[in-house]
């Protein structure tokens, strides 16, 4: 038999035709649905009359736009509160499981998932909503959809799909101290750019991501995106099987076991080859951060932000991006003062997270200049975060913990970074205005993100480790 | 879905790299219900100042430029999956983005909205750019059937790939729903198939 990477094994086996000189037309196991993305496709399905053909594979939730405080109270934003009210609207008229505002399982789409156990290995998952690529922290091809195919999916639980090349990102290895999975993917996305996946499914591999646990594999499956990527994917293994073993809706005793043996078979065959291939050593990651306005204008924090590039089309954008940032070629970011900094959005507000940074400040306090906001990732994440008392350790700190959302990842709801501002964001893109016209946006690690809080400037967190 | 089959236009140029999708319609403004109206906020932080006036510099605002045709820079659409950025795009009046490069999903969408991503080699982009911007009145022509994009004053041209099956559905105003819905059968066989193969694969051995 031919040698096949995990991508192929479950792309293959979930092909229900191949359209000829065309796309296949591949299955879907799990549909997440949100929002923003969906009220024109279920306005789709309704001119054609037709149902949603699984509803019992379609799980919504309310994330992008709802207020993270006061949620009890109806949405302000009259905008907003149509969105999230059509949603319920269309989950009711169409028989889907909705976990809105006020459901104890409500939080971003791509941490309720995994933390439900409705994300498990050898599936195919799409969503309206480009971090998607989250769940391939599971062994799962899992990608973001548009709306006219979230309306495909819905109407017949397909979707169109011309299969992606394979890129394979080996990383050995052991992280250093202080060193997190949000710098590795940080990192990586500076050496290949923003494009340098474009068309690939990408498989991380390595020592170095097998010692990581979910939480920190979803971080980096998150930002595959990020390097253009479709999605990305890591093999499941013991870590995998552990974090799933009892969650909510998980097949539980016998039925784990026997799952088990089918995602035990879910890896790359040893003569597999993939499209291109990219190794990197653990040792040589830093805590990172980025000073431009796309992920991967990013740097290690004790360098410089780099000197104009030669390039005469990427000078333009060059100053462009740094003149947005009112930052200079060459200059030092150690030191540069912080405004905001926002911990949260499906890339870092886990529960792992949390316990990180309230590690870092337990019996310190932040900074005076800065306004810090930490907006756990699900109902679970702040539940979980409160019997663990980290609640308190926050707000002794003086920070302020919200109620779980997107919140500040996108300037789409009430929480936004005001023009001209910097704000240190465990979120995963620093593009012109995504959190708020005009404001300026640095993507780094929540140790990172937590460092600038206790000092109001950019640090090297180890510096703060060494004497904590 | 909109035809289309041939189109010769003005093209407006934008000369920037990275166009993420935050740029071509900001989030604040995907609260819609429907797929209408994007048009009016394309571009919207660049194409307004901090003062919500018309910001003279940027080229949809500068009247010399016209056309059905965006001509933009390597690596088109990166960033969100939001399909509003292609509504925006195909509501504003464009037919077709030429650029160096586009982002998957970006392209994805377009193509599913009948607008015609036209990816070209970064020498004849960079060309496309010089003769637009020197003559905003010079005319460029994109066919679908022969995939070619000319630039008629100077005769010179250059083929541009799309995947066989997306031709066939926009030339025919074709789509993906239709063609998914008429499978309908052959999807209860698979789901049958997928069920035996989980069995065989997890049942003790
Ligand atoms: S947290 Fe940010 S990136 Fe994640 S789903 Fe929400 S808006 Fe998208």
């Amino acid at each position: 038999m031919q040698a096949k990477t995990l991508f192929d094994k479950i792309w293959d086996q979930h092909v229900v035709e191949s359209v000829e000189n065309g796309p296949d037309i591949v299955y879907i196991d799990r549909h997440f649905i949100h929002e923003v993305t969906t009220p024109q496709a279920f306005n789709g399905l309704r001119q054609r009359g037709i149902p949603v053909a699984r509803p019992k594979q379609t799980i919504a939730t309310a994330d992008h736009n709802v207020p993270t405080k006061d949620q009890h109270l109806p949405i302000r934003e009259a905008l907003s509160r149509t969105q999230v009210e059509t949603l319920t609207k269309n989950c009711a008229d169409f028989g889907i499981e909705l976990y809105g505002l006020g459901h104890p399982y409500q939080g971003i789409v791509h941490v309720i998932g995994p933390e439900l156990g409705i994300t498990q290995p050898g599936m195919t998952i799409v969503c309206g909503d480009s971090h998607t690529s989250t769940h391939g922290a599971f062994g799962s091809i899992a990608f973001g959809i548009g709306t006219s195919e979230v309306e495909q999916v819905l109407a017949t639980q397909c979707i169109l799909q011309a299969k992606p090349k394979k890129m394979k990102i080996e990383i050995n290895g052991e992280l250093k101290e202080g060193v997190t999975s949000k710098d590795i993917i940080l990192y990586v996305i500076s050496k290949i750019s923003t494009s340098g996946g474009t068309g690939h499914f990408v498989e991380f591999c390595g020592s170095a991501i097998q010692s990581l646990s979910m939480e920190a594999r979803m971080t980096i499956c998150n930002m595959s995106i990020e390097m253009g990527a479709r999605g990305g994917l890591i093999a499941p293994d013991e870590i995998t099987f552990e974090y799933i073993r009892n969650k909510e809706f998980a097949p539980k005793g016998e039925g784990f076991d026997q799952m088990m043996k089918y995602w035990k078979s879910l890896a790359t065959d040893e003569e597999a080859v993939f499209d291109k291939e990219y190794q990197f050593d653990a040792n040589d990651i830093e805590p990172m951060i980025t000073y431009g306005t796309n992920p991967g204008m990013g740097t290690k924090i004790v360098q410089p932000v780099p000197e104009m590039p030669f390039a005469e089309d990427e000078r333009a954008n060059f100053s462009k991006a740094l003149n947005y940032m009112g930052l200079h070629a060459g200059e030092s970011l150690e030191g540069h003062p912080v405004d905001y900094v926002f911990i949260g959005s499906c890339t870092n507000s886990r529960i792992e997270d949390l316990r990180q940074a309230a590690d870092l400040i337990r019996g310190r306090k932040k900074s005076d200049k800065v306004e810090a906001w930490i907006v756990p990732g699900s109902k679970q994440v702040e539940e979980q975060a409160r019997k663990e008392g980290l609640d308190k350790i926050f707000e002794a700190a003086g920070f302020e913990i919200r109620q779980p959302g997107c919140s500040a990842c996108l300037g789409m709801n009430e929480d936004k970074i005001p023009a001209g501002k910097y704000c240190v964001s465990t979120s995963n893109r620093n593009f012109e205005g995504r959190q708020g016209p005009g404001a300026r946006t640095m993507l780094a690690s929540p140790l990172t993100a937590m460092a600038a809080a206790l000092t109001g400037k950019i640090v090297d967190v180890r510096n703060l480790l060494s004497n904590n | 879905m909109k035809k289309f089959e041939k189109l010769t236009s003005t093209g407006i140029p934008l000369p920037l790299e990275n166009i993420d999708t935050d740029q071509i319609i900001p989030a604040r403004f995907l609260k819609a219900t429907n797929r209408e109206g994007f048009g009016d906020n394309l571009f919207r932080d660049w194409r307004y100042t901090k003062g919500e006036q018309l910001n003279p510099e940027f080229v949809l605002n500068q009247n010399k430029y016209k056309g059905e045709i965006l001509i933009a820079g390597k690596n088109f659409g990166c960033g969100s999956s939001r399909e509003h950025a292609a509504w925006a795009i195909a509501d504003y009046g464009f037919r077709v983005v030429v650029s160096s490069f586009f982002a998957d999903i970006f392209k994805n969408n377009a193509l599913n909205n009948g607008l015609l991503p036209v990816q070209v080699s970064q020498e004849f982009l960079n060309k496309l750019l010089q003769a637009v911007s020197k003559n905003p009145e010079s005319k460029l022509t994109v066919d679908l059937e022969t995939q070619k994009i000319t630039l008629e004053e100077t005769g010179e041209k250059e083929g541009f790939e799309i995947n066989h099956y997306k031709k066939y559905c926009l030339i025919n105003g074709y789509d993906d729903i239709d063609f998914l819905l008429s499978k309908k059968e052959a999807i209860e066989v698979f789901e049958k198939k997928k069920d035996e193969f989980l069995k065989a694969k997890t049942e003790a051995v």
